[in-house]
């Protein structure tokens, strides 16, 4: 019987990663970074050399990375190049993961890997719904999750939590009707601050607060 | 029919009428000779869903059918996405966890565990071994809660009513013990980042344990209503095959793909918690049609009783929850 006291995956999988990451980053010339983050294997490449990259991890004996686990995008909003698109790769033969990063703007085509990996049209559908990234040589470029209509890309940070229309049924015009977001409140965004450590006003006290300070003349 | 005698009659009377005259006004003979000249409707495409008692779940599909046979299906998903990762932009780790109990409502603390161990990992933080000990346990019972569902609800769908009956009352036994856990039948919100929510109430293991043990006489009573049924085996062996190239290539994972002849079972292969202290098999099958899917999940139900009897036997009182509150404490968002 195996020694079930430790986990015997742990340690002799972070050496393999640390391996891979160096023959990454010595062999190809188009990697930017390879490193292994916090147990993970994490590869940055130019989006033009991805799809010779992923073909070399998916057939390579030395690889085999069989399964496209999870395609999705991140967006930082500060950067010209504002989207990553994130490639979570799983080996079966060798029991590794690795997580490959491009990045692209709102306009430039990132190549799409339905040929490697079948299920990526989804995914690449969904990326496109949530952050308009563009895939090039994707032949299925429909919205998948939004409703029918829908404009904006609702996962980038600049689109806000409420959107910006919403749908009710119309029992008089007998329709589904789309009006633009009407709250009933404010959208409250609690920040935790304690009223012990320089918080002058305290929230629902702002009206006396401003006539205290004088901002305000009393009624 | 148009009878021969008013053919001349017709052919001047459609000379002199206009287009937009409406249908009603229009003498009933000219009416009827235009609906013969409307014949092309696709008999074929059907619309599925969006509610429907057997989609299991908000799916639409439009079925181009050739007879019984579907020849092809363009789904409409979306329908249940609730903008998970929107909304939890704007929520500390803590208050995001009870989401994912929304992600799969048949597995839900299998979804809190996914994202309590990526928060762990991201904070570095290791939990108490009671904790660990508790989310296998839970763990294994939520797999046992879905594999009913699935093959029960695989059965009606089949035409089998009985092991959706049965099943339901074994989900209830197994619904009280999330119910004892965490006050809430379905959405627990139990595993949390740093452990679980509370200690569960004194007796509750030897409940499960008294559980665990009668419930291998269900699986039994299960596979002699299914397995060797031949209308079971008319309607799901050779239906739905997956090789194993096309299920690796179509991203499987799971029984699915474990039922098409590849061994790799995440618990096993890369495990977190304490998996890697619970001995247990790895079952998988060859054809990767319905039928193997079926046997692999009821393989899988008798070793997840095996891992809760380990469990039950391993677990130690103990804090269930990391002590110290700088590091289990949620970062402030900015």
């Amino acid at each position: 019987m195996a020694d079930l006291s430790i986990n015997p995956h742990q340690g002799r999988l972070e050496g393999q990663l640390g391996a891979l990451a160096f023959t990454f980053m010595t062999s190809w010339a188009h990697v930017s970074s390879a490193a292994v983050e916090k147990g993970e294997l994490v590869v940055r490449i130019g989006r033009e050399h991805l799809l010779g990259f992923l073909t070399t991890l998916r057939d390579d004996p030395r690889y085999r990375f069989e399964q496209l686990m999870d395609l999705c995008g991140v967006d930082w909003p500060q950067r010209v190049e504002r989207f990553d698109v994130v490639y979570n790769l799983l080996s079966v033969t060798y029991n590794r993961r690795i997580r490959v990063i491009v990045t692209t703007s709102e306009s430039a085509p990132v190549p799409s890997v339905h040929h490697l990996w079948p299920c990526a049209t989804w995914w690449e559908r969904e990326c496109y719904d949530l952050f308009g990234v563009m895939f090039s040589g994707q032949p299925d470029m429909r919205r998948i999750l939004t409703d029918n209509g829908f404009e904006g890309h609702p996962l980038r940070k600049d689109f806000p939590l409420s959107g910006y229309e919403e749908v009710r049924y119309d029992v008089e015009r007998r329709q589904v009707v789309k009006e633009p977001v009407s709250l009933t409140q404010d959208f409250r965004d609690f920040d935790f601050v304690s009223p012990w450590e320089g918080m002058l006003t305290l929230p629902g006290d702002e009206k006396a607060h401003e006539v205290r300070q004088g901002m305000k003349r009393g009624i | 029919m148009v009878h021969s005698h008013d053919k001349a009659f017709l052919e001047d009377a459609q000379a002199l009428v206009r287009d937009d005259i409406p249908q009603s006004l229009l003498p009933e003979s000219v009416a009827e000779a235009q609906e013969h000249r409307v014949v092309e409707i696709d008999s074929h495409a059907l619309n599925f869903g969006p509610q429907h008692p057997s989609a299991h779940g908000v799916l639409r599909l439009v079925l181009e059918m050739e007879g019984e046979v579907v020849a092809r299906a363009v789904p409409h998903i979306g329908l249940l996405h609730r903008g998970t990762e929107k909304l939890i932009e704007y929520k500390t780790y803590q208050k995001a966890l009870p989401y994912f109990d929304r992600l799969d409502y048949v597995s839900p603390m299998c979804e809190e565990q996914a994202f309590a161990l990526a928060t762990e990992k991201l904070l570095g933080i290791d939990i108490p071994e009671r904790a660990k000990w508790l989310r296998v346990l839970f763990a294994e019972i939520t797999r046992i809660l879905n594999h009913i569902l699935n093959l029960t609800a695989m059965g009606l769908d089949c035409g089998a009513v009985t092991p959706a009956l049965w099943g339901y009352e074994e989900r209830e036994k197994l619904l009280e013990f999330y119910e004892a856990a965490s006050g809430a039948r379905f959405h627990a919100n139990y595993f949390r980042p740093g452990g679980v929510a509370r200690d569960v109430p004194a007796g509750l293991e030897d409940r499960i344990g008294l559980w665990a043990r009668e419930f291998p006489k269900w699986i039994d009573d299960l596979e002699g209503l299914l397995t060797e049924n031949r209308i079971w085996k008319q309607r799901t062996v050779g239906i739905g095959v997956f090789s194993s190239e096309q299920a690796l290539a179509w991203g499987f994972s799971g029984p699915c793909l474990r039922a098409s002849g590849v061994p790799w079972d995440l618990r096993r292969n890369q495990p977190y918690d304490n998996y890697h202290k619970v001995e247990f098999n790895v079952p998988v099958a060859r054809q990767g049609d319905c039928y193997d899917r079926y046997l692999v999940r009821v393989a899988e139900m008798r070793e997840s009783l095996r891992i809760i009897e380990q469990c039950l036997d391993q677990i130690r009182p103990g804090p269930v929850k990391v002590q110290d509150p700088s590091s289990a404490r949620h970062p402030e968002r900015k």
